[in-house]
């Protein structure tokens, strides 16, 4: 489970961002997560709760903001929707496609005191 | 947890040996605390603990009114910052590094010890090995007399950059060549951590399900190269290669794809050639590389002595 992985990670950059803004406790942590991403959210939601026990964000409400896939159809020449990787455009039904947006995996904000 | 290095796992080796029970000889700056860490560190890490939050709880005069702060940091930026390192070392030293992913079974190892026979007077092969456990693979390799390193990620799914630049380590230096990297066996976790290969080579095998690439898209959306291996054994299997080549081209329109069979010996022209051109492109742009450095010096030594 590679989410536990990206749970460390993402705990390092929440740890650190709170000491430099000489943080008591983390309230809540924003991730925006990608459709197309590597990670699932459940997981991800349950590994930030293992890594972040007994730390400075334990009991942190964990918000993930959805962000929808996109892909540039070269057949088409515009920007078109992609719910999955694999998924045609729905114009042409072509698969000529490439990602724009939804892999992103990216903390956006830490709520402190 | 020490997640700059990993030794959080504590379960990770090189070689049967954890990175943890020598020295550190990787530098970089551990700021972070060890808060919450319910796990020892025998070893000496050359850096100092602070635990800073520990001061801040104690002050009251902070406000305590909840605050935003803005942080727009990617999670894998650590992961990614190392792989940039990987790939620069490459460059430096003219290695084509490549990074083999599959599931288990897929024939990764037979692929690469039929691939080393093959070039292994031509051109420096090394290898870096990763399972869960066993020094088995890297054993096979080093059968056919080239050096091979074993990471042992114990309980982890996948290589990491950190992993392979400790590994690193332990190769013998290393000047042009060729460097396989061949990821655990696992079509999921590992297609999220760039280890600073120069591709991603996802072997398919036809004794699995045509339908591989549906079914695990994002490794073949984020490899380069496909292989078809054992493909000897298509008369006695299941197998639709053009429907499988379809499926990936669906999750992958640009994927370069090889019909092979490390055994037989099929399609092993096809692919040693291009490793042999890959790895010649990567000696041209170290030389460039090289050549622009000295032309550098050289104008800066002629601002010098004017």
């Amino acid at each position: 489970m590679h989410e536990m992985s990206l749970a460390k990670s993402m705990y390092e950059i929440i740890e650190e961002t709170a000491r430099k803004n000489n943080a008591k406790q983390v309230k809540s942590v924003q991730v925006e997560l990608g459709v197309l991403s590597h990670a699932e959210p459940d997981a991800l939601t349950f590994a930030f709760e293992v890594v972040t026990h007994g730390t400075i964000a334990e009991g942190a409400r964990f918000d993930i903001i959805r962000l929808s896939g996109k892909a540039w159809c070269m057949v088409c020449a515009r920007t078109v929707p992609l719910p999955k990787l694999g998924a045609p455009c729905p114009d042409c039904n072509g698969y000529q496609l490439a990602v724009t947006q939804g892999d992103e995996m990216r903390i956006a904000s830490i709520e402190i005191i | 947890m020490c997640s700059t290095c990993g030794c959080g796992e504590g379960n990770l080796h090189i070689d049967g040996v954890s990175p943890h029970e020598h020295p550190h000889t990787h530098q970089h700056d551990h700021e972070h605390e060890h808060d919450g860490c319910h796990h020892t560190h025998p070893h000496e890490h050359m850096h100092s603990h602070s635990h800073h939050h520990e001061h801040t709880r104690d002050s009251a005069h902070i406000d305590p009114a909840p605050r935003m702060v803005e942080v727009e940091r990617d999670l894998l930026e650590r992961n990614d910052a190392v792989a940039r390192e990987n790939r620069q070392w490459f460059r430096d030293h003219a290695l084509f590094a490549l990074n083999l992913v599959s599931s288990p079974g897929a024939g990764k190892t037979t692929l690469l010890v039929h691939t080393i026979e093959a070039l292994k007077n031509e051109c420096q092969c090394v290898v870096i090995e990763g399972d869960q456990q066993t020094q088995n693979d890297a054993e096979r390799i080093r059968a056919t007399g080239i050096p091979a390193v074993q990471i042992n990620t114990g309980k982890g799914c996948h290589l990491d950059a950190r992993m392979v630049q400790q590994a690193m380590n332990n190769l013998p230096p290393l000047n042009q060549g060729l460097l396989f990297i061949e990821n655990v066996g696992n079509l999921v976790c590992p297609a999220a951590f760039d280890l600073g290969e120069a591709h991603k080579v996802v072997v398919l095998s036809v004794t699995e399900g045509t339908d591989k690439p549906q079914k695990y898209p994002d490794m073949f959306h984020e490899a380069n190269i496909m292989l078809i291996n054992k493909i000897d054994l298509l008369p006695y299997v299941d197998f639709d290669v053009e429907q499988a080549i379809a499926y990936a081209q669906q999750v992958n329109p640009n994927i370069k794809v090889i019909r092979i069979s490390a055994v037989i010996g099929d399609g092993m022209d096809e692919w040693l050639n291009w490793l042999k051109e890959n790895a010649n492109e990567a000696r041209k742009v170290r030389d460039d590389d090289v050549h622009a450095l000295r032309r550098r010096i050289a104008e800066l030594e002629a601002r010098l002595n004017p």
